[in-house]
C-alpha cells in the first residue's frame, strides 16, 4: 500500500463519519460539525495529491488547502449565524421542525 | 280701404332706424344680466329692468318722432334694415325690422305702459323672495315683444313670438308653487301652441309660394304687389287663393296669441300669474301681438279685394276674422257677467275686448283695429293695475263677493279704477274707448257682408257696461265684507294707476271723428281738422246709439248691483232671478269641460291606443327578440359550461395533481435532501467505478 492510498483511506473513512454525523444527528449544529469534517477529509485528499503529485514542489496544493479552510470558516459563521437566528425564531435546534419549506 | 299703398321707396335707412335693434335687444341683455344676479339684489335688478325699458322708451319716442316728421312732411317713412341670415345654395332667408307709422306707435305703447308696469312692479312684488327673477322675465318678455314689433320677416317674427310665449309661460307659472298657476301655465304654453302649429305651417307655405318671408323690401317682400300677384293667381282648397289660406293659418296663430274663441280658454287661467304680468301681458301687449300681426300681414288679408271698392267689401280672410273677433267680443262680455274673481272679469273683458279689434281689423281696416288695441292696452293695464292694488290693500282677496265699500278705503284707486272702467265701457265724450269702439262699429254699420256683427258689437257693449259696473259696485259700494280691514297702495303703485287713468281719457282725441289724426297717421294721408267730420250721414245716430246702450247698461246694472246692503255668501241678483243661464255663464259655458270631454279625452284615448301598441305590439316584437336572444345565451352558456369548460377543467385538474405529487418530493427536512444527494454521489461513484472496469 503507498502512502497516498493510505492518506486517501483515512481521507474517505473521514468524510463518511461526516456524512453520517450530517445525514443522523438531529441538532443542527452537530450536522454544521459534521460537514466540517467532510469538508477537512476533502481538504486532506487536497494536500495528499499534491504531496504524491508530479509537481511537489509548486505548492499549488497547499494554497489551494489553505484557501479551502478560509472559505470553510467563512461558511462556518454563516451556518452557525443561521442557527442562531433559527434558534431564537423557534427556540430549538432541531432540524426534523424545520420543514416549513415543504412544497 | 284707402290706397295706403304710396309709400316711397327707402333710399337708405336714417340712423335711427339702423339702430333700432337696440330697442329689443337692451331689455333682453339687461334681462341677461339679471339673471346672474344673486336674490338679494333686489333693487339693481329693479334698476336694470327699468333703466333699459327707459331707454327702450326714449328711442322708440325718437323714432316715433322720426316718422312723425316723415308724416308731416307728406313723405311716408317706411325704412326697412334687411340682412341674410342663412345662405343655402339659391335660397336665402333674410330676416331685418322695418320702421313705419305700425310699428312706431307700436313701439312707443309696449315701452311706456312696459315701464309704467315695471315701476308699479316693484310696489307689487316687494315682498317676493323671487323679486330678482321676476324683473329678469320681465325684461325678457319686454324684449321679445319689442322684437314682435319691429320684425320686417315673417321669421324673425315668429322667433319673437314664440319668446314671447316662452315667458308668458314662465311670468303665468311664476308662483310655481301653486298647483293651479303651475297648470294655467301649461294651459297657456299648450293651447297658443295649438294655433302656432297653423301659423308656422302659414310661413312655410308663403315661403314656399314667394321665396322670402320679408314683409317689405323694395318691392320684392312679400306683402308687396309682386308677391300678393303671385299668391293670388294660385288656387288652394275650398275657392280659396294661396293668400286667403296663408291669411287664415297666419290668423290661427294670432286667434291663439289674441284668445279668439276656440282658443280663448287659456286666458282667464292666465290670471293665475302675479297681477303685473296681467296688465302686462295679458291686457296690454302680450295678447295684442296678434292683434297686431294681423295688422302686419294686412296686405296679405286683404289680398284680392275689388280696388275701388267704397272700403267696405271683403275677403274670406277678413270675413273669417270679422266673425271670430265678433262671437268672441259677445261670448267673452257673457261669461264676465258671472265672475265673481276680480281679475277674471278683466280678464273675459280683455278676450272680448281682443274680439272688438279682431272685428275692427277685419271690418275697419288697420287703423280701426289698431286704435281700440292702443286705447285698450292703456286703460286694460290701468285696471288691471287697479285690481292689483285692490288685492294688495284686501290681502290678497281676489273674490268681489268678499269686498266692497272700498271707495273711502282707497280713494286714489277707486277714482282711477272708475276711469278706467268707464274707458271700457265707452263712456261717451270724455273717455277714449268711447272713439275707437265707435270706430268699430262705425265700420260696422258700413259693413257689405252682413250686419250681424254690428248688432253682436252692440250688444257686446251693453254687457260690457253691465258688468263693469256690476264688478264697480260690488268692491267699491256697499259695506266692507272681508275680514281685515283694507289700505291705500303705496305711491309706486298709484303714481302709475294716475299716469295711465290721464292716458285713458286724453287718447281719444287722437281719434275723433273731428280730427282722425290715427288713422291719418297709419294710413298715410294729412289730418284735417274737419267740423264736419260729425257731418257724415248715420254718424251721430250711431254715436247717439251707443250712448244709450253704455249708459243703459250701467244704469241697468247700478238698478240691479248699485250701493246695496248683501252679505258675502249672498247668491248674486241675477242668479236668484235665472239660476239655469247663470250657471251656464258661470262655467264659462261649459268651454272647458266641453274640451275635456272632447279633445283632451280623444288625446287621452289616443295616448292609451299608443301605449297599448307600445306594450303589446312594439313591446312584443322587443319582447321576442329578447326572447330568442336570451334561448341563443342560454344554448352557449350550456355549451361553455359542459363542452369548453369541462375540457378546460380537466386539464387544469391534472395538473394541479401531478403538481401536488411532485410537490411531496420538498419535504422541507434539509437532512433528506442530504441524504438523497449522498446517495446520488454512491450512485455516481458506482457507475464511475462500474463503467471504468468494462
Amino acid at each position: 500500500m503507498t502512502p497516498l492510498a493510505g492518506y486517501l483511506m483515512v481521507a474517505a473513512m473521514l468524510f463518511a463519519i461526516g456524512l453520517a454525523g450530517a445525514l443522523t444527528r438531529r441538532n443542527a449544529i452537530l450536522v454544521l460539525i459534521g460537514i466540517e469534517l467532510m469538508l477537512n477529509a476533502a481538504n486532506l485528499n487536497l494536500i495528499a495529491f499534491w504531496r504524491y503529485g508530479p509537481h511537489p514542489e509548486a505548492l499549488t496544493g497547499m494554497m489551494f488547502a489553505i484557501f479551502s479552510i478560509a472559505v470553510a470558516a467563512a461558511e462556518a459563521a454563516v451556518g452557525l449565524g443561521l442557527v442562531i437566528h433559527i434558534h431564537r425564531h423557534a427556540h430549538s435546534t432541531d432540524l426534523d421542525a424545520m420543514n416549513r419549506m415543504k412544497g | 280701404m284707402q290706397e295706403a299703398m304710396s309709400f316711397t321707396p327707402q333710399v337708405a335707412a336714417s340712423p335711427i332706424a339702423q339702430w333700432l335693434w337696440l330697442i329689443p335687444a337692451v331689455p333682453i341683455v339687461a334681462a341677461g344680466f339679471a339673471a346672474l344676479l344673486k336674490q338679494p339684489r333686489r333693487k339693481l335688478a329693479a334698476f336694470l329692468a327699468i333703466g333699459s325699458m327707459s331707454f327702450s322708451l326714449l328711442l322708440s319716442l325718437i323714432a316715433f318722432g322720426h316718422v312723425l316728421v316723415g308724416w308731416a312732411h307728406h313723405a311716408a317713412v317706411r325704412e326697412t334694415v334687411n340682412f341674410t341670415w342663412i345662405q343655402m345654395g339659391a335660397t336665402h332667408v333674410d330676416l331685418g325690422w322695418v320702421l313705419d307709422p305700425l310699428s312706431a306707435i307700436m313701439l312707443v305703447m309696449v315701452t311706456f305702459v312696459g315701464l309704467l308696469i315695471f315701476i308699479y312692479s316693484v310696489g307689487y312684488m316687494a315682498h317676493d323672495e323671487n323679486f330678482t327673477r321676476f324683473f329678469c322675465f320681465l325684461s325678457l318678455f319686454a324684449g321679445a315683444m319689442l322684437g314682435v314689433v319691429i320684425a320686417n320677416s315673417l321669421l324673425l317674427l315668429f322667433m319673437c313670438w314664440e319668446l314671447v310665449g316662452l315667458t308668458s309661460y314662465l311670468l303665468i307659472g311664476f308662483w310655481y308653487q301653486k298647483p293651479s298657476a303651475a297648470a294655467a301655465a301649461k294651459k297657456a304654453f299648450l293651447t297658443t301652441r295649438v294655433g302656432d302649429v297653423f301659423f308656422l305651417l302659414g310661413i312655410v307655405w308663403l315661403f314656399a309660394q314667394t321665396g322670402t318671408l320679408l314683409f317689405y323690401n323694395a318691392g320684392a317682400g312679400s306683402m308687396e304687389h309682386g308677391a300678393l300677384a303671385a299668391l293670388l293667381s294660385q288656387h288652394a282648397a275650398f275657392g280659396l287663393t294661396a293668400a286667403g289660406a296663408i291669411g287664415l293659418l297666419i290668423f290661427a296663430g294670432a286667434a291663439g296669441k289674441s284668445g279668439q274663441l276656440p282658443l280663448h280658454v287659456w286666458l282667464p287661467d292666465a290670471m293665475e300669474g302675479p297681477t303685473p304680468v296681467s296688465a302686462l301681458i295679458h291686457a296690454a301687449t302680450m295678447v295684442a301681438a296678434g292683434v297686431y300681426l294681423i295688422a302686419r300681414v294686412y296686405p296679405l288679408m286683404q289680398a284680392g279685394m275689388p280696388l275701388g271698392a267704397s272700403g267696405m267689401a271683403s275677403t274670406p280672410a277678413l270675413t273669417v276674422v270679422t266673425w271670430v273677433g265678433a262671437s268672441t267680443a259677445v261670448f267673452a262680455a257673457l261669461i264676465a257677467v258671472a265672475q265673481n274673481d276680480i281679475k277674471r272679469i278683466l280678464a273675459y273683458s280683455t278676450v272680448s275686448q281682443l274680439g272688438y279689434m279682431m272685428a275692427g281689423l277685419g271690418m275697419g281696416g288697420v287703423a280701426v283695429g289698431m286704435f281700440h288695441l292702443i286705447t285698450h292696452a292703456f286703460f286694460k293695464a290701468l285696471l288691471f293695475m287697479g285690481a292689483g292694488s285692490v288685492i294688495h290693500g284686501c290681502h290678497d282677496e281676489q273674490d268681489i263677493r268678499k269686498m266692497g265699500g272700498l271707495k273711502s278705503d282707497m280713494p286714489l284707486t277707486f277714482f282711477t279704477y272708475t276711469i278706467g272702467m268707464l274707458a271700457l265701457c265707452g263712456f261717451p265724450l270724455f273717455f277714449s274707448g268711447f272713439w275707437s269702439k265707435d270706430g268699430i262699429l262705425e265700420a260696422a254699420q258700413h259693413w257689405s257682408v252682413a250686419k250681424a256683427p254690428f248688432y253682436m258689437l252692440v250688444f257686446g257693449a251693453l254687457l260690457t257696461a253691465f258688468y263693469m259696473t256690476r264688478q264697480v259696485a260690488y268692491v267699491f259700494f256697499g259695506t266692507w265684507r272681508g275680514h281685515k280691514p283694507a289700505h291705500e297702495s303705496p305711491a309706486v303703485m298709484t303714481m302709475p294707476l294716475a299716469i295711465l287713468a290721464f292716458f285713458a281719457m286724453a287718447l281719444g282725441l287722437i281719434g275723433t271723428p273731428l280730427w282722425p289724426w290715427f288713422r291719418s297717421f297709419l294710413d298715410d294721408h294729412a289730418a284735417p281738422f274737419d267740423l264736419h267730420g260729425f257731418g257724415e250721414p248715420g254718424l251721430l245716430v250711431l254715436m247717439g246709439t251707443s250712448t244709450v246702450v253704455v249708459i243703459g247698461g250701467l244704469m241697468l246694472s247700478w238698478w240691479i248691483y248699485g250701493d246695496r246692503e248683501f252679505k258675502a255668501d249672498q247668491p248674486d241678483m241675477l242668479e236668484m232671478a235665472a239660476p239655469w243661464p247663470w250657471r251656464l255663464l258661470q262655467n264659462k259655458f261649459y268651454v272647458d269641460e266641453f274640451y275635456a270631454a272632447t279633445f283632451i279625452a280623444f288625446y287621452g284615448w289616443w295616448a292609451r291606443v299608443a301605449d297599448w301598441l307600445d306594450r303589446r305590439v312594439w313591446g312584443g316584437a322587443v319582447t321576442g327578440v329578447a326572447f330568442a336572444v336570451r334561448g341563443w345565451a342560454h344554448l352557449n352558456r350550456f355549451l361553455d359550461m359542459n363542452v369548453v369548460d369541462g375540457s378546460f377543467d380537466k386539464g387544469c385538474d391534472e395538473l394541479a395533481s401531478s403538481g401536488g405529487l411532485l410537490a411531496r418530493i420538498q419535504t422541507g427536512r434539509v437532512q433528506t435532501y442530504l441524504r438523497i444527494l449522498a446517495l446520488a454521489v454512491i450512485a455516481l461513484a458506482a457507475i464511475l467505478i462500474w463503467s471504468s472496469r468494462a
